[in-house]
């Protein structure tokens, strides 16, 4: 690979155990600024681990961790600080059920970029435009399908300005008919420069808007290249066997 | 029989006393309750301490005042510490010994909600760089006060009604009041009436609490 742009994400080494489990065997992840990196593999392999590292919701075990420059692992980071720059977008939404659509995305707007009330809310507003949603800043969370729920929690982390945004499995528990309206928004992101780090089965996605797509399997990086020659022409036994797998489906 | 139980005159004799009494009552709960919840928020916090040497103790702590009955801790205070040179007055040893007993049973209770919001979302949040402070105080624990209402609001009926412990230190609150009455009168309508309104100020919350219950049902 050819890295022109400048690294955003510059993960080394990075080993994690949970106890006697060991989860991510050395793994290296350096992403250039406006790129779209996709990680596949089995279940259990440490994708989410590994995106969790990025931001430390993890202590890695071992390995260093530079996001736009700043050593996410130093003591004297201000840690608080260095995540306003990567956004995160889970499995489960995570939305606020006690707070409104507005309320979800201004939180962070107002308590960590100590923004005013009312300019909290105008770059709120602003957010829930982008993904589809101004009109439905005043639901809760309980009152908005899985999909409008996932794009609220996609806008409570772009309205922060983030330098790159990770994806875990941002589809994986929507209704399928709700899955366009979320892959819609990413692409669309995507689109504007965002760098982003996407775990996700959904490798329509892949092939039209990945950079890069990153197998794993058993906490190692296994192969990693273009989506067309990872899917069409994957050189690892374990890369065929699990690419197979899931065109089978 | 009216006129045993029942006694207009005596009632209205006896009423100034009762409210009084009702006044203390309300006071002391008024004392008590944010001073538990207060205990109870920081015994919940504590709890989540990663060092054994936090939490033991403090397993040890609420485990001892929820199993030691309130009345033995109430009348040790007030007739044992005096022994120690420690002279708390009745309205001090029903504070103190109400807050380490109902501090022990909120501390649960809050941290059972705590427990019951899901971890996600303090991921969520420490994720968009809110401290672990800022966390806790706008997104778990609103979650958790909603989570466990009814069980918070059936501690704090609990601890209005042992409130008339106070009665054994002479502390004057609703129910030494109309013993009093009653003593002076020679005549249970005080009594009676001591009971109504204990009556009239739970029933309420009795109702709310078993509409937050019933929803509870139905939504959870
Ligand atoms: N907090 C944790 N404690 C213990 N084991 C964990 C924890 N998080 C993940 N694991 C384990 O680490 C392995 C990798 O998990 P994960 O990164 O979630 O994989 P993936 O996202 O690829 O499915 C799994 O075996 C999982 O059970
Ligand atoms: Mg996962």
């Amino acid at each position: 690979m050819i890295v022109e742009a400048p690294l955003i994400v510059e993960a080394r080494g990075i080993h994690k155990h949970f106890g006697a489990l060991h989860v991510l065997k050395g793994v290296d992840l350096l992403v250039a600024e406006r790129e779209l990196v996709f990680v596949i593999g089995p279940s259990g392999s440490g994708k989410s681990t590994l995106l969790r590292c990025l931001n430390r919701l993890e202590e890695p075990s071992a390995g260093s961790v530079m996001v736009d420059g700043i050593d996410m692992l130093d003591r004297r980071t201000d840690i608080n600080r260095a995540r306003q720059r990567i956004g995160m977008v889970f499995q489960s939404f995570n939305l606020y059920p006690h707070m409104t659509a507005l309320g979800n995305v201004t939180l962070a707007l107002r308590k960590v970029a100590q923004k005013p009330r009312d300019e909290a809310e105008a770059l709120g507003l602003a957010a829930l435009d982008r993904v589809g949603l101004r009109d439905r800043a005043g639901h809760t969370p309980g009152q908005l399908s899985g999909g409008q729920a996932q794009r609220v929690a996609i806008a409570r982390a772009i309205a922060l300005e983030p330098r790159v945004m990770l994806f875990d499995e941002p589809t994986s528990s929507l209704d399928p008919e709700l899955v366009g309206s979320v892959l819609a928004v990413m692409r669309e992101l995507r689109e504007s420069g965002m760098t982003m780090v996407v775990v996700s089965h959904e490798m329509g996605f892949a092939r039209a808007a990945a950079d890069r797509v990153v197998f794993m399997d058993d906490g190692l990086i296994v192969e990693q290249g273009p989506p067309a020659a990872i899917f069409a022409a994957p050189q690892q036994a374990r890369t065929q066997a699990f690419i197979s797998q899931i065109q089978r489906h | 029989m009216l006129d045993t139980f029942f006694n207009i005159a005596i009632m209205r004799a006896a009423w100034p006393i009762l409210l009084a009494g009702l006044g203390n009552t309300l006071l002391l709960s008024a004392t008590v309750v944010p001073l538990g919840l207060l205990g109870g928020l920081v015994l919940a916090l504590l709890a989540r301490s990663r060092s054994r040497w936090v939490r033991w103790p403090l397993m040890a702590w609420v485990d001892f005042f929820r199993a030691f009955p309130p009345l033995v801790l109430l009348i040790f205070l007030y007739a044992g510490l005096p022994f120690a040179g420690i002279e708390l007055g009745g309205f001090g040893c029903v504070a103190i010994a109400f807050f380490l007993n109902t501090g022990a049973y909120y501390g649960e209770i809050l941290r059972a909600g705590i427990d019951s919001v899901p971890t996600g979302q303090s991921e969520a949040a420490r994720s968009t760089g809110l401290t672990r402070g800022q966390t806790m105080a706008f997104v778990v624990l609103p979650q958790a006060v909603r989570n466990v209402l009814p069980d918070l609001m059936s501690n704090t009926l609990e601890v209005v009604k042992l409130t008339a412990l106070g009665s054994v230190v002479a502390m004057p609150e609703l129910l030494f009041q109309a013993r009093q009455a009653q003593s002076l009168t020679y005549n249970p309508t005080p009594i009676v009436a001591a009971a109504i309104i204990y009556f009239a100020l739970l029933w309420p919350l009795v109702r709310l609490l078993s509409r937050l219950e019933n929803r509870a049902l139905r939504t959870g």
